[in-house]
């Protein structure tokens, strides 16, 4: 049983801590190399890896990942 | 990506199937918090606020706000707030509690605020085990303004204020206030928790709520401390901060239940920690 995973991610409040990337078990996600609007380079999906485990949002001291995930 | 959207890509992925997995709770407000990135502070208020959430109560919560980073923690929960004086964030939930005993009554503070201006409010409100969930987030050093030494910053430990490391002729040994508190009869859940890794994060949230859950039974204080990190104030980015925590605060500050349903937890060894004091050696 896999599951698929999908990211929704508030640009505009994310502040590019970059704890997310340490802590996504499929290395889905990287920092972008454009700034969001208070000059952050904001996290962004990299690959179709994700499987919807919800590590990246549990660390997000933002909140500003939401996480979805449906069978396949 | 504006409000709009987010709102909207949430509909079309719920619209092919997905279910959702997490989402941002509402019980905190819309505001940016003002932290630095990668602070533990914003996972522990999503924390609070995912509680208050999920237990139903957010018209029945006064939550009590320190001085220190969080004192701007009313902006950022929608919920009922009190800001307190330098400390006295204890007292000010005594009165909440005793004059609306229906309340759920929660302290938000930091190591300056709870282990050093406030440690008299702080032992006091524990001893005489008022109703009340306390929550610490101790980062070893005081963050606002600018890094100094706090009670908890760790020996060898750099700061503003230590610039060779915390040294115990001078500045005396780390106060391990948690451990201070569990041998007060008028706590009745202690406990340390950390929120660097996911696996830590969903036990602090237990841990939470836990301590929310007690203010029904009525038996005494429920106390959570938070390590967080600090990566402003140790001068690194928020992966190294959190590994650093891992390495050296962690040794220093065990993680774990120390007191639950009023019995001390028989694997703590509480008189051990009152001797060993690691040394922490800080580029």
């Amino acid at each position: 049983m896999a599951f698929k995973g999908q990211i929704v991610i508030d640009t505009e409040h994310c502040k590019g801590c970059g704890v997310c990337l340490a802590a996504c078990p499929m290395q889905c996600l990287e920092l972008s190399k454009n700034v969001n609007g208070k000059g952050y380079n904001y996290t962004q999906t990299v690959n179709d890896k994700c499987i919807g485990c919800a590590s990246c949002a549990m660390v997000c001291p933002d909140g500003v990942i939401s996480v979805y995930k449906k069978q396949c | 990506m504006a409000n709009t959207d987010i709102e909207a890509r949430k509909q079309e992925l719920l619209n092919q199937g997905y279910t959702e997995v997490y989402t941002r709770t509402k019980v905190l407000t819309d505001a940016v918090m003002h932290y630095c990135p990668g602070c533990g502070h914003g996972t522990t208020h999503r924390l609070v606020a995912e509680v208050i959430d999920e237990m139903g109560i957010q018209d029945q919560v006064v939550g009590v706000s320190p001085v220190g980073c969080s004192v701007l923690a009313y902006n950022y929960f929608d919920v009922d707030f009190q800001e307190a004086a330098h400390g006295r964030a204890p007292a000010l939930a005594t009165a909440i509690k005793r004059l609306n005993p229906d309340t759920f009554v929660f302290t938000y503070q930091g190591d300056g605020d709870l282990a050093a201006i406030g440690t008299a409010e702080t032992i006091h409100a524990c001893n005489r085990g008022e109703n009340i969930t306390m929550i610490f987030v101790n980062n070893g050093i005081y963050g606002m303004t600018g890094g100094q030494m706090a009670p908890t910053t760790l020996i060898g430990m750099k700061s503003a204020t230590t610039p060779y490391g915390r040294r115990v002729d001078l500045n005396g040994y780390p106060l391990r206030i948690t451990e201070l508190i569990s041998t007060l009869p008028g706590t009745y859940y202690v406990t340390r928790q950390s929120v660097q890794t996911p696996a830590a994060v969903r036990k602090a949230k237990a841990a939470i709520r836990k301590a929310f859950e007690n203010q029904k039974l009525k038996k005494g204080l429920s106390f959570v401390e938070i390590l967080s990190n600090c990566n402003s104030g140790w001068k690194m980015t928020p992966v190294q901060a959190n590994k650093w925590m891992e390495d050296n605060m962690m040794p220093n500050y065990p993680v774990g239940d120390i007191k639950v349903d009023g019995k001390l937890v028989d694997n703590v060894d509480v008189a051990r920690l009152a001797v060993d004091h690691p040394l922490t050696v800080m580029q």
